[in-house]
């Protein structure tokens, strides 16, 4: 028999596999297509301080091999998340469930962030500073290291449960970003969100998305998130949740070889709601295939 | 809903651009006419919404127009080919809300759904009045079909090609109807809802990421607040729509 468990900083996953924010909302939909409990962990839908409606449709465009959206946040504000959705998961689901904490400035992270902290149900708060910052000009907080750092100080403070920062992959540097979380209190980091892009329609010749510009992801960008888990690994020495395109259980072992302790499933998840239970169940063969008896023994193998 | 393997039994072009594909496998998920399946094609990433136009308990049938890349290579499988499908996708249409004399409004390849939908309603014993429209005569198909369901229909072209000339809200009656369906372009609907004075149900497209309510890509502004077209609807209450 093999090992799938990995421990993301004291919590035990029974496999290192969660599906990403964004793409399986506060779960209720997937469990009518699955036991959630297979899972070995949940990440749920960015939350806000407010309700938000999100940007206006079309939020979704093709890409080959991926997908691009602009769905803008749209969530019921955190109230709704920890009073209602959470406690209806739990109702299905007994893992451990990491909370997607977004906004628009350092007041709004703090405030959502200490109120996911203090909820029962919560295990793991990802702090997603991909947004962009409303005070200093729209920049995303996770497009600079002083933004970033300051934002991971402002939740550091407020919060005891481990805050794995999520980094926007629209910089040019990753590891100095990653590093400025590390320096400020991080416990971990997650890695990547969307890569900004955009369609044209060619017989309207407008962009496809009303947004214009949206996130790509899915198969597509698999490459560059793991050259990035790389880089983020060789940089600081928290735990890393990798994602970016994983569709495989071949991508999960390559992302973990890469510096993940964890990895995340987003696009896939859309495309087949069977994508982290095959996954799953894919990763025995392949880990006996390769030998590996223990597959928190990839973490990282694959630096030198 | 239900994710599965389908065979492809047949396809034929039924008029300019459009065609019909039966497809055979499980229906078990479908429970209402205006549901719709989520078809995933090789080459592309996300899956394709289609209305399902009619099912039986082997298969059900999609009426479609090749308009890009996911449509036309639909169109060209052959025979025997397999595909995946979520099935039993959205509301559907509320058949009890109909009445004794239901108007069903179909644009284009929005008429699809209507035909399952007249089919049943004639199996309950109301006899709906459906209103056809198409752009142009090339275009025009099922005209017959609903005609041997045993409905009263009307077609009507834009440039009068065909059936009577002008807008399907110009061929809608003006009383003796006591609900409507209608599933068409956005701008058809908009018509549809400002010229009728009974209530009715309306389904709209939105470009979608899931089509099972997960990824929040196709929002839309109702008067109860967001939902989802693939998820609480296609189908929408006409008291609930905001333009
Ligand atoms: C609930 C629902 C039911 C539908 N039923 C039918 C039907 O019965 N018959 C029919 O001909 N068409 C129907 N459509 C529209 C159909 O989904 C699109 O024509 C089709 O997805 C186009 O794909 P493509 O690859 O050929 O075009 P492309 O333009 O190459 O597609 C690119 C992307 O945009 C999406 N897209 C493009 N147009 C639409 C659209 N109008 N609505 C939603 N997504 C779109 C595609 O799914 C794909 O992701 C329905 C749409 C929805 C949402
Ligand atoms: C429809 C959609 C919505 C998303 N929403 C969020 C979100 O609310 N918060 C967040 O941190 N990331 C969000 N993401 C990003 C994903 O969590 C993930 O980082 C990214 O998609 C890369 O993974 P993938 O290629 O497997 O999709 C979203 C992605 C998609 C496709
Ligand atoms: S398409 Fe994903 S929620 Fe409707």
């Amino acid at each position: 028999m093999v090992d799938t468990s990995v421990k993301l900083c004291d919590i035990q996953l029974k496999n290192p596999v969660i599906p990403a924010s964004g793409t399986f909302g506060f779960g209720h939909e997937f469990a009518h297509w699955y036991d959630l409990n297979v899972l070995g962990a949940i990440c749920l839908k960015g939350t806000t301080k407010d309700p938000r409606f999100g940007n206006e449709t079309p939020r979704i465009a093709e890409a080959p091999a991926g997908m691009l959206n602009a769905v803008g946040l749209q969530n019921p504000g955190i109230e709704a998340v920890l009073e209602t959705e959470l406690p209806a998961l739990r109702k299905l689901y007994s893992g451990p469930v990491i909370a997607n904490i977004s906004g628009f400035s350092k007041e709004e992270y703090v405030f959502c962030c200490e109120k996911a902290d203090q909820s029962p149900h919560v295990d793991i708060i990802e702090v997603n500073i991909s947004c962009p910052n409303v005070q200093s000009g729209g920049m995303s907080f996770g497009a600079s290291a002083k933004d970033a750092g300051e934002i991971t100080k402002a939740v550091r403070a407020v919060c005891k449960k481990p805050i794995f920062m999520k980094l926007t992959p629209n910089v040019t540097d990753i590891a100095e970003i990653a590093r400025a979380c590390e320096a400020n209190g991080a416990d971990g980091i997650s890695l990547i969100n969307t890569l900004l892009a955009m369609r044209i329609d060619i017989k309207n010749r407008k962009p496809v998305l009303a947004n214009t510009t949206g996130g790509l992801s899915g198969p597509a960008v698999f490459p560059v998130a793991l050259r990035m888990v790389w880089q983020v690994y060789k940089a600081v020495k928290l735990p890393i949740i990798g994602m970016g395109g994983v569709s495989c259980p071949e991508d999960v072992v390559e992302m973990m070889l890469a510096g993940a302790t964890a990895v995340q499933v987003g696009a896939s998840n859309l495309q087949n709601p069977f994508a982290c239970p095959e996954i799953i169940d894919g990763l025995p063969p392949l880990l006996e295939r390769l030998g590996v008896s223990r597959i928190a023994e990839l973490i990282g193998a694959a630096h030198y | 809903m239900k994710k599965g393997s389908y065979i492809i039994e047949n396809t034929q072009q039924i008029a300019k651009n459009t065609y019909r594909t039966r497809l055979k496998g499980d229906t078990s998920a479908i429970v209402a006419p205006g549901q719709f399946v989520n078809i995933a094609l090789a080459g592309s990433f996300l899956r394709r919404p289609l209305s399902v136009c009619d099912w039986d308990e082997k298969g059900l049938w999609v009426i479609y127009k090749t308009v890009g890349k996911g449509t036309s290579a639909l169109s060209k499988l052959e025979p025997g080919q397999k595909l995946d499908l979520l099935t039993g996708l959205g509301n559907g249409f509320d058949m009890e809300l109909a009445g004794s004399r239901p108007m069903l409004i179909g644009g284009g390849v929005g008429v699809p759904p209507l035909y399952g939908l007249a089919k049943r309603l004639m199996k309950q014993g109301v006899r709906p009045l459906a209103i056809l429209g198409f752009n142009t005569a090339e275009e025009v198909f099922y005209e017959k079909e609903f005609a041997e369901l045993g409905c009263d229909v009307v077609v009507a072209t834009v440039d009068g090609s065909y059936g009577q000339k002008g807008f399907v809200t110009d061929a809608m009656p003006q009383e003796g109807t006591t609900f409507f369906y209608a599933c068409g372009p956005e701008p058809m609907l908009k018509a549809v809802y400002n010229r009728t004075n009974t209530s009715g149900q309306l389904s709209f497209e939105e470009r979608m990421g899931c089509g099972f309510g997960a990824c929040m890509g196709c929002a839309c502004r109702t008067k109860y607040g967001a939902k989802r077209i693939c998820k609480d609807g296609p189908v929408l209450m006409k008291e609930e729509v905001v333009w």
